[in-house]
Parts: C-alpha cells; sequence; structure tokens
C-alpha cells in the first residue's frame, strides 16, 4: 500500500510539470501583458519606456525558458512568487480566500451526500415507480441547472418571499459561526444541488446492482430485516463506487464555485482566479491553475486509497 | 390471426417479411422521451433560425418607455431596465446558446475522437505519451481551463460568432471524448476484421478511417450530443462571468450577469426566463443523450 501511495505520488510530478508548462505557455502567448493594462489600462499616456522599464522590473523581458526554470524553482520550494498586480506574495493571496471557498465547498459536498443518499436508496428502492419518476427529474434538472442561476434564485426566494437577504460582509466561522454559517450556506446549497445530482444516479444504480447479488438474497433466505440488508449489506458495497464519484467530480463543485461566488459576492478563490485572468496577473493566475490542479489530483489519490482501503477485495501494486 | 399470401400453385410460398419502421420511428417508440426532446430541439433550432420573423420585437431597440415591464400580453417574459423585450432576447439567445453550444460540441468531439482512435490504434509509447498529455488537461476543472483560453485567444469574429469562444469551449472537450473513443477503440483493435483488414495489407490510415472510425461511431454521437449540453451550460457560465458573449449581443448567460442583479426585486422576470431558457434547453439535450445512448449502445458508459 505504501509502495503503491508512493508511487502514484511520484506519478503526479510529471502531470503537475505538465500542467504548469501548460499554463504559463498559454498565458505567455496573449498578446499585450499586464504592463500595458497596468500603465495604460485607464488611457494614460506612458512613454514605452517606462513601460519597458516596468516589464524589466516584473522581469518579463526575460527568455521565456529562463522565465519558466525561474517559476519552477519556486514552485518546487512553495514560493509562488508575488501578484503581478498588488505586489503581494501569491501565497498570501491565496490563503486569504482558501478558507472560504474551502468551506463552501466541504459544505457543498456534506449537502450532496445528505440528498444523494436517501435519494438514490429510495429510487433503487421503488425502482420505476413515480417516485423513483420524480427522483430522476430532480437529479436531471440539478445537472442541467447552472449552479449560478440556482443560486440566483435562492437570493430571489429569499428576498421576496422572506424579505432577507444573506449578508454581504464574510465573517470566518471561528468569529460567529450564525453570520457565517447564515451566508455561506446559500451558495453550498445552489452548487451541492448540482454535485448531488451525480451521485444520485451514482447511489441509486450501483443499489440496483447490488441488490441483485447473490449475497443479498442469502441475507433474505436467512430472515434478515429488510432493512438491515439494504443498511448493512446493500448500503456497504453500492457506496464504494460512490466515492469515486465524489472525488472524480470533485472538479465539478470547484468550476461551480468559480461562477457562482460570482453571485454571492463571495470573494473566494473562484472570484480571484477571474479577477486574475482579466487583470492578465501571470503569476497569481499560475499559483491558482495549480493549486487547482494539486488539490484536483490529490482528491482522486486520496479516494483510490479510500477505495482500496474499503474494499478489502482491492490491492493496488500487487504482491 | 395467420396472413393469408397469394400462393400460385408450384411456387414456393414467399415469406412474408415485417418490414422494420424507419428508425426516426423506432427511436420514437424506444425513447419517447429522447424523441420528444428531440422535437423540443428541432423546434427551437427552426426558433432561432427564423427568430428575426417569430420574434415580436427588435432584440437591440431601445425602448425607456417599457422598461421594467412584468410579463403581459404585449411582452410574455417583460421587458428589462433598456425596455428591451425579453421574450425577444432570450429567442436571439437561442442562436447563440445553439450556434456556440454545437460548433464548440463538434470541434471538440471531432479533435478528440480523431486523438482517441489514433490513441488507440498505435497504442504503445505513442499512445502513452499522448494520454499523458490528456492526463494534464483533465486535471483542470472544464471552467478554469476555458476562462484561461478565452483570455488568451481574446476575440475572433466570424459572422457574428466569436470563432475563439467556440474554441476555448472546445479545447476542455478534447481530452474527456478522446478518452472514452480511445477505450472503445482498444476494443475494436482486437476485433477479427481488424485483423482480416491487417492481413490483406492496408495501411494504418485506412485501417483507421475506414474501418475503426465507422464503428467508434456510436459512442462519437452520444457523446457529441451530451457535449452540446455541457458546452451551452460553459458558454453561459463564461458569458456571465463577462468572459464570453458581450453585449449588446442577446445570450443567456449574459442576460443574467451585470445587470440584472441590480433588479431581484423589481424585476425577477429578468432573472428567471434566461435561466429557465438555458437550463430547459440544456435538460433537453441531455435527456436526448441519453436516449441516445440506450438506443445505440446500452452497454455503453458516459
Amino acid at each position: 500500500m505504501a509502495r503503491y501511495i508512493f508511487k502514484r505520488l511520484l506519478y503526479m510530478i510529471p502531470t503537475l510539470f505538465g500542467v504548469a508548462a501548460l499554463i504559463f505557455f498559454m498565458l505567455r502567448v496573449v498578446p499585450g501583458d499586464i504592463v500595458e493594462l497596468k500603465l495604460r489600462g485607464d488611457g494614460a499616456n506612458v512613454s514605452e519606456e517606462s513601460i519597458q522599464a516596468e516589464r524589466t522590473r516584473l522581469g518579463l523581458n526575460r527568455p521565456l525558458y529562463v522565465q519558466f526554470g525561474d517559476w519552477m524553482v519556486g514552485v518546487a520550494t512553495f514560493d509562488l512568487g508575488k501578484s503581478m498586480w498588488t505586489e503581494t506574495p501569491v501565497i498570501d493571496e491565496i490563503q486569504n480566500r482558501f478558507t472560504l471557498t474551502i468551506q463552501v465547498a466541504f459544505m457543498a459536498t456534506i449537502i450532496a451526500v445528505l440528498l444523494a443518499l436517501p435519494l438514490g436508496i429510495i429510487s433503487a428502492l421503488y425502482k420505476d415507480s413515480w417516485i423513483d419518476q420524480v427522483i430522476r427529474l430532480f437529479t436531471i434538472g440539478g445537472l442541467a441547472m447552472p449552479s449560478f442561476w440556482v443560486g440566483m434564485i435562492i437570493i430571489l426566494t429569499l428576498l421576496n418571499v422572506f424579505n432577507w437577504l444573506p449578508p454581504i460582509t464574510y465573517t470566518p466561522i471561528w468569529v460567529d459561526p450564525v453570520a457565517n454559517l447564515s451566508q455561506l450556506i446559500w451558495p453550498a446549497l445552489a452548487v451541492g444541488y448540482r454535485y448531488s445530482a451525480v451521485l444520485t444516479r451514482m447511489v441509486r444504480s450501483q443499489i440496483i446492482e447490488v441488490m441483485l447479488e447473490d449475497y443479498i438474497r442469502t441475507a433474505r433466505a436467512k430472515g434478515v430485516y429488510e432493512r438491515l440488508v439494504i443498511g448493512r449489506h446493500a448500503l456497504r458495497n453500492a457506496l464504494l463506487p460512490a466515492i469515486t464519484v465524489l472525488g472524480l467530480e470533485f472538479a465539478f463543485l470547484i468550476g461551480g464555485l468559480v461562477v457562482t461566488e460570482q453571485v454571492f459576492n463571495l470573494n473566494g478563490i473562484g472570484r480571484l482566479f477571474v479577477q486574475a485572468v482579466t487583470k492578465n496577473d501571470f503569476t497569481l493566475v499560475q499559483g491558482i491553475v495549480m493549486l487547482i490542479a494539486v488539490i484536483f489530483i490529490l482528491t482522486n489519490l486520496l479516494v483510490d486509497i479510500l477505495y482500496a482501503y474499503l474494499d478489502p477485495r482491492i490491492r493496488y501494486g500487487g504482491k | 390471426m395467420m396472413t393469408v399470401t397469394a400462393v400460385t400453385p408450384g411456387a414456393p410460398p414467399v415469406p412474408v417479411v415485417k418490414k422494420r419502421p424507419p428508425v426516426i420511428v423506432d427511436f420514437a417508440r424506444s425513447q419517447p422521451l429522447a424523441a420528444f426532446s428531440m422535437f423540443f430541439i428541432l423546434t427551437l433550432v427552426f426558433a432561432s433560425i427564423f427568430a428575426k420573423w417569430i420574434a415580436p420585437y427588435d432584440p437591440f431597440a431601445l425602448d425607456f418607455a417599457v422598461m421594467l415591464q412584468e410579463p403581459s400580453a404585449q411582452h410574455w417574459f417583460g421587458t428589462d431596465n433598456f425596455g428591451r423585450d425579453v421574450f425577444t432576447r432570450v429567442l436571439y439567445g437561442a442562436q447563440t446558446a445553439l450556434m456556440i453550444g454545437i460548433l464548440a460540441s463538434f470541434f471538440g468531439s471531432i479533435l478528440g475522437g480523431i486523438i482517441g482512435v489514433v490513441s488507440g490504434f498505435f497504442s504503445g509509447r505513442f499512445d502513452f505519451i499522448v494520454q499523458r498529455f490528456i492526463d494534464v488537461l483533465l486535471s483542470f476543472p472544464i471552467i478554469v481551463l476555458a476562462v484561461v483560453a478565452v483570455a488568451m485567444l481574446g476575440k475572433f469574429l466570424v459572422f457574428g460568432v466569436d470563432l475563439n469562444l467556440v474554441v476555448a469551449i472546445a479545447i476542455p472537450i478534447v481530452p474527456k471524448v478522446a478518452r472514452v473513443v480511445r477505450a472503445s477503440a482498444l476494443t475494436i483493435r482486437e476485433m477479427p476484421y481488424i485483423d482480416a483488414a491487417r492481413a490483406s495489407g492496408f495501411g494504418p490510415a485506412r485501417i483507421i478511417f475506414r474501418h475503426m472510425t465507422p464503428n467508434v461511431f456510436a459512442p462519437f454521437i452520444i457523446l457529441f450530443a451530451a457535449f452540446v449540453a455541457q458546452a451551452i451550460l460553459l458558454e453561459a457560465s463564461l458569458s456571465f462571468l463577462g468572459l464570453g458573449v458581450t453585449e449588446p449581443t442577446p445570450a443567456w448567460g449574459l442576460m443574467l450577469s451585470g445587470n440584472a442583479a441590480d433588479f431581484y426585486r423589481e424585476a425577477p422576470w429578468m432573472i428567471i426566463f434566461p435561466g429557465l431558457a438555458i437550463s430547459v434547453t440544456v435538460f433537453a439535450f441531455n435527456l436526448f443523450g441519453d436516449g441516445l445512448r440506450d438506443y445505440l449502445d446500452p452497454k455503453f458508459k458516459l
């Protein structure tokens, strides 16, 4: 097992290097860089000289491979450089926003699981009945509605029905849990609903498959209560693949957050990312993308490990 | 009841072959929901093509006399803060969404499909290298990749369609399609008819295009339908972020961004209808894709 994990971690390095190279060169193809935007953005008349001077100061005049090498050395030592716009270290910029995004992502995952488990189980047990159809409609709807729009509808409902809006200023959970939760539960709900749709479908199809297995028939033949058959025998086996989906679709969650943060005026990673892209803040974009890629790959690794841990039939790496 | 056939003495009886219904009827019978979605999609396509004649108003005409009016007989979906008819703009928005969604999914699936088949056919080292590239592309959430691509490419308008936006949306689709098509190609590669083609001395190009491509067509067409939905969602998200389609072009995501959020209380219809349009369209494409999958290849898992 340890060997397997080590091997997988090792495999991460070339993939992450590829991510780094791709994002770095993709950004450099852009005609016009941050300096133009920063100095001439508001129509100011700035001489070519000062533009060049600023470029040299930011290191943008060096050959591309030197810039890339420099950045790679930084990444390897966990130094992501400074934001080209605010001049604060990228790590600090990210750190401020990261807690918020991770909290929403975490809450959305919980919501998704809480929705998907009962819905998936019910629709599997009452397969093809009207209740299954209703749940199916609910899940396909979740896949069809953009999460930012679900967010807007939530705000619309809160405003027009309850005449209440979630607080706009962000309060960390350790300062005031109530204010914090009453603000973040809504984006979590908007993103979590979509996330739950994929999960519900997976749970449903897995349970249907597992219920046909021999050990379920054996358990029933032994006279085990149906509740236990489902809870102990079926669910345990059905949940494994569902865990995989949770990991695989994590990108879904991040993707949803990038847009949904905009709706709820949340200063999270997603918002920072969009701002950085529109401002051509290369170092910041690179830092955020690397962070997202690392989280994404690590989540998938974690899921695989969890999978092997929960299902003794699976042993990676052999021998 | 027996079927009566005219039998001339001496001649063998003519077997009555039950004619198979046309594909479209067969499809509608076995997948009614999907067929209904297809009907809806076709209606939408026609409505958006003929929007100029169907739409009751000019989508660009500002009319401050009728600002922020609620839905009525004159303005089915109400009017926005510039007095533009929301129904008209939703209808024209379908043009944008369908055009970009279908084109992006088409280009993305074609390129992904080709990469998948070729990579699956050659396997070995070539396949390994291609798959590592795909790994890299798959470690981005699609929206992140699309946002960077959009910023990188800028705008490139051809007949009012931002081709660079299409490309930016197609890029994240490529690796996903390539992965799935490669898996199909790998199984097909082991089929006897491919061996036969090899034994006949056909070159790789001919085997790939004449023998393998037709056989990965089913998963390809299913993926294409599914990714139109994804592409429409992605376009809406990008336009919502202000990175996709720009004013005054009517686009669903764009209608939800900026101004709309200032009118939660005064004009909720400005938010409800464009979002509904996105959801219903994506819903239809998803249902259609699902039905197509069940019809063409029930074992295929997306």
